[in-house]
């Protein structure tokens, strides 16, 4: 990780001084312990507060929708892809962008971790595998194959699917991951069940919006759920209202969602809204033989009209 | 829409062009006795305004 983070800081440093880019979006030390923040580095200064750990899960596609200027960014595997969603939906062109890839090796969660100490998270370090947690309750180490996030340890895109410069050799890909375990079991329920399934995960779901934020799909102006003339949807906390919510949403980024995560970390409450995106996901895979983002020559399906498109639901 | 639990066959689809009268009489017709026979519907519906 130290190694990624010098180079980071190499490159971006560099990138800044031929003038190359306006800007490096990359991370910084959060506040907290596993909070790693964006960063927005434009002067060469600015660069040494650039670091890479495993607490970098934000998506910092969601920092380069509309701009105008020059950017380089540091993008992972996920947020490569959303790069190149943005690119293909018209959020950025490609000339703008000088794309830093990081292969990556998963971000840890830190729930999981905070919920595995006693007491309060100090500070957490790492070194190769492991991640040493140091709480008011003493000390702890993780293997950090233990503690990914659930969308990293599914991950088959580890690396930068584009890049202008690599920060380091790609690393090993997945293979023979069983990605929909989970999606499959809610389809086999029948629909009582389900039903019941969703309300439970729903029911912490404040309405906050956190999930819509983080994500780079979720660029729109003004939201359906801000919107107030017509009011799409009801803004009360009504389980039906906060399922409508999450359900649209989802539809949303049908075709176009990378499972990077990004909501499901962002949730105050920890709601795994992935099981609704990720459906949407197997759909793509098993009706279109899509996965969102892995390149920039074909039109994702959901905009694109093929005379072979499956519609056999159609009467 | 199933896969949230609603019912299999509530939810359907057909295309109809403008021409096709008695296809639209057909659809109409199947898809009034499907849901007949479903029932009402029993979600996605509020009961009442809830204040937080």
């Amino acid at each position: 990780m130290e190694q990624y983070t010098e180079k980071i800081r190499e490159i971006a440093k560099r990138l800044l001084k031929e003038c190359a880019v306006d800007m490096v979006i990359g991370f910084r030390k959060g506040t907290l312990p596993m909070m790693s923040e964006p960063h927005f580095a434009r002067t060469p200064e600015e660069v040494d507060k650039l670091v890479w750990d495993s607490h970098c899960g934000i998506n910092l596609a969601n920092y380069l929708t509309d701009r105008k200027e020059k950017i380089a960014v540091v993008a992972k595997g996920c947020d490569s892809r959303n790069i190149v969603t943005h690119i293909l939906e018209n959020k950025i062109k490609r000339e703008q962008l000088t794309i830093i890839g990081v292969p990556c090796l998963g971000m840890v969660d830190k729930r999981k971790i905070a919920d595995s100490v006693e007491g309060e998270v100090l500070a957490v370090t790492e070194e190769n595998d492991q991640i040493r947690v140091k709480s008011t309750g003493g000390e702890k180490n993780f293997d950090k194959a233990e503690v990914l996030q659930e969308n990293c340890a599914i991950c088959i895109h580890r690396n930068p699917v584009i890049s202008d410069e690599m920060i380091a050799d790609p690393v090993e890909e997945l293979k023979d991951v069983d990605r929909y375990a989970d999606v499959r079991k809610i389809e086999e329920m029948n629909p009582e069940d389900s039903w019941a399934f969703f309300d439970d995960l729903f029911k912490e779901c404040i309405r906050c919006y956190a999930c819509r934020n983080a994500c780079p799909l979720c660029y729109c102006p003004t939201c359906f759920v801000d919107e107030a003339k017509p009011q799409w949807v009801g803004k009360s906390q009504d389980p039906i209202d906060i399922r409508t919510f999450h359900f649209l949403r989802a539809y949303h980024c049908a075709g176009r969602c990378t499972d990077c995560g990004a909501c499901q970390r962002a949730c105050p409450v920890g709601i795994n809204m992935r099981l609704l995106t990720k459906k949407l996901e197997k759909d793509c895979k098993e009706l279109y033989d899509w996965e969102a983002g892995l390149t920039l020559d074909s039109r994702p399906p959901l905009d694109f009209y093929r005379p072979d498109d499956p519609g056999d639901f159609i009467k | 829409m199933e896969y949230m639990g609603i019912e299999p066959g509530r939810l359907q689809f057909s295309w109809i062009s403008s021409a096709e009268s008695t296809k639209f009489v057909d659809v109409a017709t199947q898809v009034t006795e499907a849901i007949k026979a479903l029932g009402p519907n029993q979600r996605f519906v509020k009961k009442e305004a809830k204040v937080a």
